[in-house]
Order: C-alpha cells, then structure tokens, then sequence
C-alpha cells in the first residue's frame, strides 16, 4: 500500500543480493515531495545499492517501489527517466570524447531526418543552462573542462529529460568547501523550482547544513528516519555506526627528528602529457606526518606515482635520506624501507585474483624469507601470512581466499599489513581510508600514528579534509600541481584550507614553503 | 630503372584498389565492432566463410549476384556466433575469435569435400560482371566498398546510431544510465562486421577470381584490423591504411625486384603491417572499453 | 583444512568443464557427420580403434600428441602472463628449420655433440620468433594477436616457400635428409640398441609402423619445468601477476617488460622445440606441409588444459589422439577436417563455459552470505 499524497515516492522492503553480500536487506525509504533527503551510512552501508535500485540499474531481489502513489516496476534507467526520476553519479557518467551537448542528449537526441540535430541540441541545452544558472560550454569535450563542469554537464542532463525527483550519489567527494557552497545554493534553487532531492553523503556536516530529513542505513539495513532539526552531527554518527564513534583522532605531539625525504622543483606530466606536478618542494622529517590537502586532480595522484617509481619525472630531484633517489625505479625505492599504500587498491595495491599469501609479498616476493635463488618458498610465505592477518584481524576467508572476495576495509587492511609488517621508514599514504568502513579507518589512522610515533616520517595525501587536518602535524596545499601554502595543522581549520585548495593564498600565519 | 617505373605506374596505383577492396570492408567492419566494444578477430574466418559462400550460392544458382547474398549471410550468421557468445554470454572475445577462425578454416576444408568432393580448389563458377580500366580489372564490389567509406563517416559522426554506439565503446555504463541497451547495440555492430566482412570473401572468391581456395583469407582479416588500427578506428583513416596495404600487396604480385627472391615478396604485405603497428608511424588509442564485455548492474 | 577442499574443488569444476566441453563439442561434431551420410557410430568407433585400440595405435597416438603438447605449452604459458600467443605455427616452423639445416650442414659431428646442439639451436630460433612479439608488445605496445599472425604468414614465407627452394638437393620439397648424428631416437628401432633390447617390453615397439620417438619425453620434461617455472618461481609469480594485473605488479616493483618478453621466447622456444621434434624424429628433414597446422590446436589444447602446463599434457594427448583416430576416419570416408571442426567447438564451448564458472562463483557466494 502506498502512502498518502505528499510523498513523493515509497520504497518498501528492498532486499538486493550480491555475491558475498546482502547490499539491501528489508530496507524502506520514504520522501516528500519538494523535500532535500539526505540519505547516510558510512561505505558498504548499501546508499548506492538502493538508489541504483530506485533508477533502474537493478533489479530488487524483493520489496516495492511507490513513485507518485503508483507502483512502479523498471525495466531501466529509460523507464525511471521517463517517470521524472533523475541520477547524478558518483563517478560520472560521462562519455570523454564527446562534446558536453553530446552527453547531454544523448539516448534522447533531436534529430531532423537521418541526422542528429546539433543546432537545436546545444540551444536546448544552453536554455537549460541559463535557467537553473549551471554554466557549461556546450562545445567542449569532457575530457578538457573540470570537474565541476563535469557535474553541471551530469545535472543538466537530468533536466533535459524532465526530472523532478533528483538523487545525487556523493556530489561533494570532489568539490571544494567553495563549491560545495555552490553546490547547495543549486540545491535550494531546485528546490524552489518544485524539485524532490535525495543525496546520499557520508559526510555529517553538509547533513546539517542542507537537508530537512535524513534516512540513515547501516550494513544494509534502514535505521531510522529522522528531522534533521531534531539531530546532532552525534546523534548521526551513532546511528550510522551503532555506537559511540570518536570523531576526532587521539594523537600526541609529533617529535620530529632530520629530514628524510624531499623533493626539489619537480615536475611530472599526466597521462595527456599535460603538466600536472609543476616546481613542486616539499620535505617530511622524522616522526612527522605531512599532509596534502586537495581536491582530486590537482596533481597529488602524478606526484605519489612520481615519487614511488612509477611515473616518469621530466625534472627536478628527489631524495631519501640525503640520497638521491630521483632515477630509481618501483622496485629500488621499495628497497630503501620506503612503503606505498596506493589510492586505487584495486589497481596497484592488490592483484584481485591472487589470494592473500601473494598478495602479502606483493612487492617483497624475491626476497628472503619468501624466495631465494629465484625459487619461492611458499611455506614461509603461508606463516608470515597468517601472522599478519591475525595481527591485523583481516577477515574474508583465510589465506587462500582471494583478495577479490574481500571487503574493502580488509583489501586496505592486508595491505597496510603488508606494507608496514616492513618497517617502513618512510610511508606514502594516498587515500588511505577511501571505502573503508569506519572500523578499520579508526584501526588505519592508528596505525598511521604509530609508525609516526616510532619514527618514521609519513607522507598523507587524502581529499578527505577531516583526515587530513586530524592525522597531519604539517599541512601542505595543492592547487593545480603547485604548492599553494604550507602550514601547521594547529594552526589553520577547514574553512582556510577550503580557501587554500582553490588557489587563493593564505592572509596571513603559516610557514612559506621554501 | 624498369622496377621503379612498375611501380610507379597508374595501372599499379589502380591495382591498388582492387587489392584493397577486402580490406576496406572488413576494416570498416572491424570498426564497427571495436568502436562498440567488441574486439573481432574473427573477421579472417568471417571472410573465408563469405568467400565459401560466394562460390557454394553461384554455384547453385548460377548467378554471383545470389552468390554475394549468401556471402553477406554467411559472414552475418558466424558474426552472431561471435555476438551471442561474447556479446551475450560474456565470454573472451579474443579466444572466441580465434575459434571462429578455425572453425572456419576446418569447415570451409569439410565442405569443400563434402558438397564439391574436391580437396583444395573449388570448380570454377560464374564470377561477377567487370570491366577493365587500365588494365585493370574492376569488380562492383570494389565500388561498393569506396561508398560505403563516406556513408560509415555519415553514420557514425552525424547520426544519433553513430553517437550511441561511440558512446558505448568508450563509457558503456554511461549510456546504460542514459537507457541505451549496450548490449543490443553492440550486437547489432557486431553484426555489422559479419556482413562487411562477408561481402570481402565474396570480392575475393567470386570478384576477383572464380573459385574458392582453401584459405584463401590469406590473414586480411587481421591486415583489415591493422589498417583500422593505423586508421585511429576512423572509416577515412581506415580507408587509407587499407590502400596502403593494396598498394603492397599489388606490388608484391606485379612487380619484378631484382634484389628480392620472388618467395619473400609474397611477405611484404605482412612485414609492413608490422611495421605499421609498431607505431613507427604514430600511436592509435583504441576506444576505452573495447575487448571488455559489459555487464549489467556490476559497478 | 578448509582451504584445499576449495582447491580441490576448483580443480575438479575445471576438469568437468573441459570434459564437458569435449562431449558437447562431439556431440555437435555428429550433427557434421551427418551431412556426410555416414554413420557416427562408424566414425567414432573408428575414430576410438584408430587411437585407442591397439599397442601401435597408443604409441603414436602419443607421437602425434608431441607436437600438440609443446605448442599447448607455448600458448599456456603467456596466457598466464597476460598474452595470446597465436605464433606457435610460426615459431613451430622457424624452430624446424633451424634444426633441419644443422641437421643436414654438419656433416662430421658425433651425435652426443650434433642432436643436441641442433635442437638448442632450433630453441633458440624458435625463440627469438617468440620474443620479437613479445619485444613489440612490451616496448610499443603492439597487439601480440596480430604480430604472432603477421609472424607465421612470413615464417612461412621464409621456410617452406623460400628456404627449402635454397637447399634442396633432390626434386623432394623438402631440406636434405639430416645426419644420423641429429636424429632423435626413434622408439621402433629400439632392437638396434643392446641395452634397450632387453628391456621386458621392447619388443612391442619394434613395430616398423610405430613413429614415436623421445621428443615425447621432451614434452613432458618441457611440461614439468614450465609447471615448476610458473608455480615455484619468482619469475613465474611475477609473470602471473603481470597476466592478471599489469598495474598492480607495476606498483610491485615488478618490470612487466621483462616478464613479457621472457615468457614470449620461452614459448618460443618450447614451440621451436616441436618443430625439432617433427624434423629430427618424424620426417627427418624440413619439408612442404610441415605447416599443418599444430600451432593452431596447440590453442585448443591450451585451453582445454585449462592453461595449466599438466592439463595440458592431458589435452595434447586428447588432440593427439582426435588427430591419430582421424585418420582411421578417412579410412572410412570421412573427412579428417571433421577433426578441426571439433577442436574449434572445443574452444568455442571452453571460453563459453567459463563464463559458467563466473555464474557458479556468483551462485556460491549469493548462499553463504554475510
């Protein structure tokens, strides 16, 4: 049975099954209409798996969707557009190539006979673009304009199909503070346009700041639904997680020792052979953690893969403990006890379909105790393995189990296990605890902290701004491959660090980075 | 010097043409199937088959005309072979591909015994109608294979069919949540290619000969990819590559070189083409999700 | 413990899915037979007795499967690194030859000297045929299915159209008949041999019709050290990594090229290593027709054997055998090209069931869930 008129859509009961996982189990979502919904729970709660479930994408194993009173049945994302629902995804759904007016038509285009219509397709789209105040050139191929263009193309082409009930699945992951702001100013102007939102966040403070109500899930399950007036950020979290959660990181003073590592006017192109790390200095000292704060694609992914051997360097100098490591490769530097916990797990840290006991000498395999001579011997292998994930309690089915069959929080625990289990003394952190359910970002951060403690210096790239003002002693800025600002981390907040990862310089405090 | 004046000559820059027609066709095929996300490797055995049944429909008909039809077919039923295992159960397009090719190798050797009981050389049968240019002998296949050039252009760059399966060869799962049906439209491409490549068989068969030979693919149906490679998967570009590699090979049949034993010219062709790929010429970006197959929902 | 009833699992859904493919892939084979108005009874019986049914019959059975097994190995191995080789003909042949020139060139070499350094030499050729591909897809990023293509159509060219034309001594397509000194031994003459002749079963071999000889050993030998290399090894774990992940053994420090391009000549080498073997054991020169085609089963082979170096053992025995029945076919009238047909359903139904496996794996884990 469907609810009364001012809800929009009902979604009861969903269930959804995947391998290894019960994505949805019995869970129920209601939205008013003209109402902004945030929908929460940390990674793996199952936000997407619903919301893709709501668009088409998938089929539910069981449960019904209500959309205006009327039960609802897709058979894809063709049928929910056409009843007005809308998706803007995480990771967008945009065709590289081909110009923003393409994307934006198409599956829908205007056409005068055989031919596709582009005079009326980039009218209809700059109508659009002017009315709801979404700027983007109709011309350009997405593979040349930015990431925020990239989601107004993503929004545009929601309205060009008629929504009226919008989701956006994580907008803010790769926005600025500023753009968040923007953002939500869209967000209201939507909403006084008639619009329904839904926005699935894990982040508790653009909760606040924006939505009437909030539905929390957890491990796939719906919690509760609540009024945002009525909650604190707390409140949220506790629900999310189902108990109290330590919001801030306990960590003492650094004690910082020598210099370790720095870089000297570096410069490293990205995949189109664009300047993306430009005169970039930088040093971390013993017992240090440096923090690079910034949006994702200012050239912190170049500098990590230029600094761990796997990118080329056009110039400039790097240098481990006064050596200069500028023209070792991946192999070498991992020689100098330096560790790497990549930002794509999938694609560097693990090989998928390896099990774990190749997955934790990934990198060290031709060394004793694992190999000699060339010739493996895979019974050490097999203890140094289970000591290891009983050490860092890594679940997913013991060590023949393959890594692809683990969770994410546990692909990224095996790996730092693997890494640290090294002694690193110097450790590159990119993205440490994306994806990774709050259980293991607190076992993750306090690892990072120990190592710190135990002298090693640390180098922590995250666009996670909380992650990196709460682990980092120092804070380094980058805009656009250049280094903005460098700067305490006691000494600056978000709200300045926001200003800083869009290019403005600071007014004032903070050390220069030379 | 007399080997330079051959080839030099208008009649080899025509030649050139008629060596070309099977790779144009395929390679425009191919691109099809690529640009949607489909590798084709078995546009060798798609064309060997639609040579087969070239001469098997002339043979039984009497017309070539009737022949070119069940090339088409021939070349469009082993494409759905490749559509339904690939496209639709999934499976490596590479390996597939490859058994494409041998079975068409084996079953073309089988039916050659068992319809025309012979071994190696099909009897003769009515080929296509020509005329000569030059000393040039031009079949229509030939100038259906120069328009259709221009129209795959039109097709993939001014229509919304073109737009849609561009799309899906780069970012499938985004035209997925536009409600593009991925794997419709890569059948379909997939398709495509079959009766391209079908339509090269026929050209060699029953257009520029009168009989089948046992493999007579000779491996075109990977200097067709090679071409669409070099081409940057674009009709034009392929159009080109594929002269090229006609004007090798018409050079490597009517050219005397004094320094060349005659046994090594018939590798020429095949030497360039590895050349071609090795990027001495420039480098080719594939589309994006070519060679992987698309799965629904599996994000 | 838990985990090796998984292993053992796995194994056996492998297993039941290449006997299934096999089956299927006979089963279709009849409907072929069929439009050859004989009776499938009459050619798989015959197919069976041409194989299976006497002690000749097994011994070349495993000769023809020589050849088959070192060609499945040459496709197996870079498949495990990420790569098609569709070479093995190519390689099979410029391997050959180079051990049919040794063989005939050297004229005063004692065998203990004159075999071996042949078939190194036919390795190494082999090789190098193998690694050229591999070179070009490591450093320019060419696709090895096209090279290794592209390679066979001019190994053929150099070979069969070009070198036999330069050494041939009689109107025999075909290189001079090789020394004594470089021939493999060839099991039918083993009465010749005091010590052999009083092994308990000799006589059984000392059948003029029997063809087989060591290079079948070779084979296993080839299997067992390639078995070893990719599983014991730290070359063949860095080369398995590269297959199923290039980036992520990248960020292992692991040099992609040079796995690549070793497993490449490897594979030649193992390929040139059959076309030893049909020169110094079976025809005893290089000759017109020695392209016939095993590089191109090596690829069902491989994949039937599930790209493990002893599935394929287990597959060149299986194709051997369809090779060695064939004939008996043709006895009974029907084409052998029956047996290429087969081999394509084979790999047409092994990469379709593999996606069987995916659905099993999806089925499984849907169950046991949380």
């Amino acid at each position: 049975m469907a609810r009364e008129d001012n809800y929009i859509l009902d979604m009861q009961n969903i269930t959804k099954i995947f391998p290894g996982v019960k994505a949805n189990d019995n869970v129920n979502l209601s939205i008013k209409k003209g109402e902004i919904h945030a929908l929460v729970g940390e990674n793996g709660a199952g936000k997407t798996t619903l919301m893709n479930v709501l668009y088409g994408l998938y089929d539910p194993d069981s449960g019904q969707v209500y959309y205006e009173g009327n039960k609802i049945n897709l058979d894809g994302p063709q049928d929910a557009i056409e009843l007005g629902i809308g998706m803007v995804h995480q990771h967008f759904m945009l065709v590289d190539p081909l110009t923003v007016t393409e994307n934006i038509v198409l599956g829908n285009e205007p056409r005068s006979g055989l031919m596709l219509d582009q005079k009326t397709a980039k009218k209809e789209v700059q109508d659009i673009s002017n009315k709801y105040g979404l700027f983007v050139d109709p011309d350009a191929k997405i593979q040349d304009i930015s990431v925020g263009m990239q989601q107004r193309v993503e929004i545009i082409k929601t309205l060009y199909r008629g929504a009226e009930l919008l989701i956006f699945d994580e907008p803010t992951a790769v926005l600025t503070p500023q753009e968040i702001d923007e953002l939500f100013e869209i967000f209201r102007s939507l909403k006084e346009q008639g619009k329904t939102i839904i926005f699935i966040t894990h982040k508790l403070k653009e909760v606040k700041t924006i939505s009437d109500r909030i539905t929390v899930l957890r491990s796939g399950k719906s919690i509760d639904t609540v009024n945002t007036a009525d909650v604190t950020k707390e409140d949220v979290a506790e629900l999310m997680v189902g108990r109290q959660v330590l919001l801030e990181v306990e960590k003492t003073e650094a004690k910082p020792g020598d210099e370790i590592f720095n870089v000297e006017n570096l410069n490293v192109k990205d995949n189109r052979d664009i300047p993306a790390v430009k005169d970039i200095s930088l040093s971390v000292r013993k017992g240090e953690i440096l923090g690079i704060a910034g949006v994702e694609g200012n050239g912190q992914s170049e500098l990590v893969e230029a600094i761990t051997g796997l990118r080329k360097i056009e110039s400039g100098k790097v240098e481990l403990r006064g050596k200069d490591i500028t023209k070792y490769n991946a192999r070498e530097i991992k020689r100098e006890k330096v560790a790497h916990i990549p930002e794509d797990r999938q694609k560097r840290g693990l090989i998928m379909d390896f099990d774990l006991k190749e997955n934790i000498i990934l990198g060290y395999h031709d060394l004793e105790p694992f190999s000699k001579n060339g010739i493996m011997n895979y019974d050490n292998v097999a203890q140094y393995t289970q000591d290891l994930i009983d050490k860092y309690d890594v679940r997913g089915g013991g060590m023949e189990a393959q890594a692809k069959n683990l969770s994410g929080g546990n692909q990224q625990k095996l790996i730092v296990a693997r890494e640290f289990s090294h002694d690193p003394e110097f450790l590159i952190a990119s993205q440490p605890t994306r994806g990774v359910d709050v259980g293991s970002i607190e076992f993750i951060h306090k690892q990072i902290i120990d190592r710190r403690d135990n002298g090693a210096g640390v180098l922590l790239v995250s666009a996670e701004l909380s992650e990196v003002l709460s682990l980092s002693d120092r804070i380094a800025v980058i805009f656009e491959g250049e280094i903005v600002d460098v700067l305490k981390a006691s000494e600056t907040n978000e709200r300045e660090l926001g200003k800083l990862m869009t290019g403005s310089k600071a007014e004032a405090g903070g050390e220069s980075n030379e | 010097m007399d080997t330079l004046e051959q080839i030099f000559s208008l009649s080899l820059f025509l030649a050139s043409f008629r060596f070309a027609t099977p790779l144009i066709l395929a390679a425009l095929g191919g691109i099809f199937s690529e640009r949607s996300g489909v590798v084709n490797i078995a546009l060798e055995g798609m064309i060997l088959i639609g040579a087969f049944a070239a001469v098997y429909g002339s043979a039984s008909t009497g017309s070539p005309w009737i022949g070119v039809l069940y090339s088409m077919i021939a070349g469009l039923a082993f494409a759905a072979i490749l559509a339904l295992v690939c496209v639709t159960f999934k499976a490596n397009q590479i390996v597939v591909g490859t058994g494409i090719n041998i079975f068409a190798s084996g079953i073309t050797i089988f039916l050659l015994q068992v319809l025309f009981g012979v071994k190696g050389t099909s009897p003769m049968v009515n080929r296509l109608p020509a005329f000569r240019l030059f000393d040039v002998r031009f079949n229509p296949i030939t100038y259906i294979a120069i328009i259709l050039v221009p129209i795959v252009w039109f097709i993939f760059f001014k229509t919304h069919w073109g737009l849609r399966i561009r799309s899906i060869g780069e970012h499938p799962a985004a035209a997925d949540t536009l409600g593009i049906d991925v794997n419709k439209w890569r059948f379909i491409s997939v398709l495509i290619s079959g009766i391209l490549a079908g339509l090269a068989g026929a050209h060699l068969s029953i257009g520029d000969g009168s009989a089948f030979v046992r493999e007579m693919s000779a491996g075109r149906g990977f200097i067709a990819l090679a071409a669409m490679i070099f081409g940057k998967w674009h009709p034009f570009g392929a159009f080109g590559a594929a002269m090229l590699f006609g004007f090798a090979e018409a050079i490597a049949v009517r050219v005397e070189f004094p320094f060349i034993p005659s046994e090594l010219i018939s590798a020429i062709p095949y030497v360039l083409t590895l050349i071609v790929l090795a990027g001495f010429f420039g480098k080719s970006v594939p589309p994006a999700a070519s060679g992987e197959p698309y799965y629904k929902g599996e994000k | 413990m838990n985990n090796y009833s998984e292993k053992i699992k796995s194994v056996l859904t492998d297993l039941g899915l290449s006997l299934l493919s096999i089956v299927i892939a006979l089963i279709v084979g009849t409907l072929f037979i069929f439009l050859t108005d004989k009776s499938p009874l009459d050619a798989y019986s015959a197919l069976y007795i041409g194989s299976f049914g006497s002690f000749r019959a097994i011994a070349n059975t495993l000769w023809r499967s020589t050849p088959l097994i070192l060609t499945g190995l040459a496709v197996a191995l870079p498949f495990r690194a990420g790569l098609f080789n569709i070479g093995a003909e190519g390689q099979l042949l410029m391997g050959g030859f180079t051990a049919g020139v040794v063989g005939f060139y050297f004229t005063s070499l004692p065998a203990f000297i004159h075999l071996p350094f042949a078939i190194i030499a036919g390795m190494l050729v082999g090789g190098l045929w193998g690694g050229l591909p591999g070179f070009l897809k490591a450093k320019m990023d060419v696709h090895e299915v096209i090279a290794t293509i592209m390679l066979n159509h001019i190994a053929i060219a150099l070979t069969i159209n070009y070198g036999i034309n330069i050494f041939r001594d009689t109107g025999r397509p075909a290189t001079p008949r090789i020394m004594e000194s470089a021939s493999m031994f060839n099991f039918k003459n083993i009465m010749d041999y005091p010590l052999l002749s009083n092994l308990p079963f000799a006589e059984l071999f000392a059948q003029p019709a029997i063809r087989l000889h060591i290079n079948f050993f070779l084979a296993l030998i080839a299997a067992v050290i390639l078995w070893y290399l990719l599983f014991k090894t730290t070359l063949g774990y860095e080369m398995r990594a590269v297959g199923f992940n290039p980036d992520g053994a990248e960020y292992g420090g692991i040099n992609a090229s040079k796995g690549i391009i070793t497993a490449m000549f490897i594979s030649g080498a193992v390929a040139g290593l059959a076309g030893v073997g049909e020169v110094l054991g079976t025809h005893l020169s290089f000759m017109q027709g020695m392209d016939a085609g095993y590089g191109f089963t090596g690829i069902a082979v491989a994949l039937i054997g599930q790209t493990h170096p002893i599935g394929v053992i287990l597959g060149g025995i299986l194709f051997g055998a369809l090779a060695q029945g064939g004939l008996e076919m043709q006895f009974s009238g029907i084409p052998s090209e029956i047996v290429m047909l087969i081999q394509a359903l084979v790999i047409f139904f092994v990469a379709a069931l593999q996606v069987f496996k995916v659905y099993l794996a999806k089925r499984k884990a849907k169950g046991g869930v949380e």
